[in-house]
């Protein structure tokens, strides 16, 4: 690990609408080795990342290049540098080839023309390079898998020379199979002495590719280790280990009939992305749903609320079974869904405060919707709506916190037995988040039965009565209120979370190419995190296993 | 935090009156009445009941298609059927009619369920096959256009009845001061104040919630598909009995109907009805055909040739986007309107294909 560093980040920082993102973040990328990146959502990994590739610029701080400062202002100017990167969303044009994709922006030309031939044999030679002969260059990008489309996008990188390719959750697409081809790749290219940047969430990942670990919290640099000298459990522990800033009210004490009962009940619930979700909330209790990006917390909401329904298992509202077909049917049955897009999902932002706030009524009761509409004065009013032009002003003019007020009366107004709030306080102020608690305690402690999604671990936590923590689809284990962070995230990222780990499995990180053999040793032993701690627990359970693995819930055996 | 800030306004007649004046209502008050002046100017007798009353029964069929077209536009999408409709309507009308006094009001009867039976297919092309309305459309109105001329071997045969022309040119007679009162000018009326009634109903604003974000309106329970159809059906009706009054004031002809669909576009995007749906109001689109009529009656009035109207419709729609635009009333595509560093939540394994 020793040799300068071919890239050199020193004091980055930067600033968005005046809200600091990075402070002062150091990185060193040295060559033929895998720098791992990880923190929780919002820690400043993917701006980091973006300041790296050219496509936001440093407000401080510099960036130097084997030794020479640089400062990238569009990302081809980080391209032509050598420093490629992978996005999470692809930027592939789907109707072209995959050669044209590659050479897109800077085709070979012969006299003046494009040479097709030439970027065909170009690609294929690339390809080869890399051992992936499986992808025909002149297949057409739309027609090949996810993982097929990554190794474009890699090809891509790689055709401008790269010597630095960073990554962003690159795996967060792929099926297992497909991720060991990931590995390969990134195996080789170590090999040829790239420097590689890797963002993730995923313990097993890091621990079996990583050299070097970046921890970033809050958009600060908490520590860079080396990969070797450092447990999953500690690694968490410094990503989370943050004090609570936000304080969260107190329950209220519960009155109205529906206190105490089963309101909403989820047995073997499944679809194409989910599988056996299994969840009870009852009136008056606000249940947390934790889990990663893409671990299925908005799928379990959409799949409630009829967007794309539970294809297997039942659901119970208020004991009556229902199958909803649409958002329509599930709120005439009572279940509700704050969406977490407030502006795409949630608002009709031209229209007015008053429109907003009796959408639902308008639209699922319309013949009773005056006689409903009445209350909505008061429902405003209680969740504490500041509009200083009237009820008649539009949506738009609002701020975050204000227009989420009225997506909460909207639904309110529908009186909901079951309300689901996906990321209800997601880019809003203080003042509005605390409103927001406020509510949702009054609304509890009235008997509505509440699931609260949340990347935000304080407020899941603070807010929650029970945990259910999803990954990959499936019901990881369910916590207690009031648990620690870091065994959420260990539930969540499926790193083990226990005092001491077997320390066989204190260096799982594997040469990079050969992960393979990493993949079937830790099949099982995704329930470690479960309280007390079993020693037993394989330390570095599979984050990407959940598709074939049967058991959903590892309800670990005492030992 | 004050509770009830704004609560009683917001129900009070003053705001409504307001509200009802949002969305460009005024500018397109404005304009009318500053061609009207300019009328007033070159014939003083304009205003003096019976020329005001000719205006009205002339500009009446286009209110009604500018109310229908108002309907789909808010919705979010285009009708270019009605033009073709409202020929194909007159041309069924005296064919089927042929003179004959008793089939008046079957014929209408037929002539509604046609307009229905057209918006509803409008509709459901448009919402269910997941087919562009400019394109559902357009199709119906070349398919229309097609029918027409082919079941009619390409020149309209038949006549209307007397009664069926009483709606497009008979009124109520001897009226003190203006006369005549058209029967036009009271169905303009009776449709565009059933219209704006509508559009405070629940199915209004769950129409205009629509146009506005339908995600976010079929997030809301609106059943989309449903209520976008409606919007065709009331398009295409409104064009039906748009069309029993062009029969009745101008009579049958090959050409009848023929650009309307643009006119009547033109009207409601003048009014300030934004196209791509969620704004602008009944009365907007209604002030938005008077003025086109009027422009075309000050054409008249100024001895220009009728057949400049088209390139004036043309500058008016390009005009009156711009300044719509201009005013930062244009909604962004939804992915532009997306935060974008917020990453969709994808699960394992999802194809993105």
């Amino acid at each position: 690990m020793t040799g300068p560093p071919l890239l050199r980040m020193s004091g980055i920082t930067k600033s968005f609408l005046g809200v600091r993102v990075l402070h002062g973040v150091d990185l060193e990328l040295r060559p033929g080795r895998l720098h791992a990146l990880v923190g929780e959502n919002g820690a400043g990994k993917s701006t980091l990342m973006k300041v790296l590739a050219g496509v936001h610029r440093a407000d401080e701080g510099t960036v130097e290049l084997e030794g020479s400062p640089v400062s990238f202002e569009h990302p081809l100017q980080a391209q032509r540098a050598g420093v490629s990167t992978v996005f999470q969303e692809f930027n592939l044009l789907p109707e072209r080839t995959v050669a044209e994709n590659v050479f897109l922006g800077r085709e070979i030309r012969r006299r003046g023309w494009v040479d097709g031939r030439a970027m065909e044999r170009a690609t294929a030679a690339l390809l080869s390079d890399l051992d992936l002969r499986g992808i025909d260059p002149r297949a057409r990008v739309g027609s090949l898998s996810v993982a097929e489309q990554q190794v474009v996008e890699i090809v891509k990188a790689l055709s401008h020379d790269a010597r630095i390719i960073s990554m962003d959750e690159p795996t967060a697409a792929l099926a297992d199979h497909e991720v060991e081809t990931l590995y390969r790749i990134i195996g080789r290219l170590l090999a040829r002495g790239v420097a590689v940047l890797y963002v993730s969430h995923r313990m097993r990942e890091i621990f079996d590719l990583a050299h070097t670990i970046t921890v970033l919290k809050d958009g600060r640099l908490v520590d860079t280790v080396s990969a070797d000298a450092v447990t999953p459990t500690d690694l968490v522990r410094k990503m989370v280990g943050r004090p609570v800033s936000a304080v969260f009210p107190e329950p209220l004490t519960p009155h109205g009939e529906h206190v105490g009962r089963v309101r909403l009940s989820v047995s073997g619930g499944g679809n194409a992305q989910l599988d056996g979700i299994d969840l009870q909330v009852r009136g008056g209790e606000i249940l947390g749903l934790g889990g990663l990006q893409g671990s299925g917390r908005t799928e379990v909401a959409h799949a409630l609320f009829g967007i794309e329904r539970f294809t297997r298992g039942e659901v119970f509202v208020d004991g009556r079974r229902i199958d909803a077909r649409s958002p329509r049917q599930a709120v005439r049955a009572g279940l509700v869904l704050v969406t977490e897009d407030r502006k795409a999902q949630g608002l009709a932002l031209n229209q007015s405060i008053a429109a907003n706030g009796r959408l639902v009524l308008d639209a699922v009761w319309p013949f009773g919707s005056a006689r409903r509409a009445r209350r909505l004065p008061e429902i405003l009013s209680s969740v504490e709506l500041v509009a200083r032009a009237g009820h008649g002003q539009d949506v738009r003019y609002l701020s975050g916190g204000n227009q989420q007020k009225v997506v909460l009366a909207k639904w309110l107004a529908a009186e909901p037995g079951v309300m689901v709030l996906d990321e209800p306080t997601r880019g809003i102020d203080v003042g509005a988040k605390q409103a927001v608690y406020r509510l949702m305690r009054e609304l509890a402690a009235a008997g509505v039965a509440i699931v609260l999604i949340s990347s935000e671990l304080p407020e899941l936590i603070g807010m929650s009565d029970r945990l259910v923590v999803l990954r990959d689809g499936r019901v990881a284990g369910e916590l207690p209120g009031g648990s620690g962070e870091e065994a959420v995230m260990a539930m969540a990222t499926g790193s083990p979370h226990g005092n001491d780990p077997d320390p066989a499995v204190d260096d799982p990180r594997t040469p990079p190419g050969s992960g393979d053999e990493v993949v079937d040793d830790a099949m099982k032993g995704t329930g470690a995190s479960t309280p007390p701690p079993t020693p037993s627990a394989d330390p570095v359970p599979p984050t990407g296993d959940g598709g074939e693995d049967p058991s959903a819930r590892h309800e670990e055996a005492a030992p | 935090m004050t509770p009830n800030t704004g609560t009683s306004s917001a129900l009070s007649p003053r705001s409504a009156l307001a509200a009802s004046f949002r969305g460009g209502t005024a500018t397109a008050a404005l304009l009318l009445a500053l061609i009207f002046v300019v009328i007033a100017t070159q014939n003083p007798s304009f205003f003096e009941g019976p020329p005001l009353m000719a205006f009205a029964k002339k500009a009446a069929p286009l209110v009604i298609l500018a109310v229908g077209q108002y309907l789909v536009i808010v919705s979010g999408e285009f009708d270019l059927s009605v033009g073709s409709l409202v020929g194909a309507q007159v041309v069924i009308a005296a064919r089927l009619i042929d003179g004959e006094e008793s089939m008046t009001l079957p014929v209408i009867a037929l002539m509604l369920v046609f307009g229905l039976v057209v918006g509803l297919v409008n509709g459901l092309v448009t919402t269910l096959l997941r087919v562009q309305s400019i394109i559902t459309t357009l199709g119906t109105m070349l398919i229309l256009f097609g029918a027409v001329r082919y079941w009619t071997g390409g020149a309209p045969t038949g006549a209307l009845s007397e009664s069926f022309r009483v709606p497009g040119r008979g009124g109520i007679e001897d009226v003190p001061f203006f006369g005549q009162v058209p029967w036009a000018l009271v169905i303009a009326l009776v449709v565009a104040v059933a219209a704006v009634l509508c559009m405070r109903s629940p199915f209004g604003r769950a129409l205009v919630a629509t146009g506005d974000n339908d995600v976010a309106a079929a997030f809301s329970g609106v059943r989309v598909w449903r209520t976008r159809t409606m919007a065709f059906i009331g398009s295409s009706l409104l064009a039906t009995v748009a069309a029993v009054l062009i029969g009745g004031f101008a009579g049958v002809t090959a050409q009848v109907g023929e650009g309307l669909e643009f006119t009547a576009i033109t009207a409601v995007v003048l009014g300030g009805v934004v196209l791509g749906g969620g704004r602008g109001t009944v009365v907007a689109a209604v002030l938005g055909a008077l003025t086109v009529e009027a422009l075309f009656t000050l054409f008249n009035q100024l001895y220009l040739p009728s057949t400049i109207q088209p390139s004036v419709q043309g500058l008016i729609i390009i005009a009156a986007v711009a300044y719509a635009a201009r005013r930062g009333d244009l909604r962004l595509p939804e992915r532009l309107r997306r935060r974008p560093d917020h990453p969709t939540e994808r699960t394992l394994g999802s194809s993105r294909r």
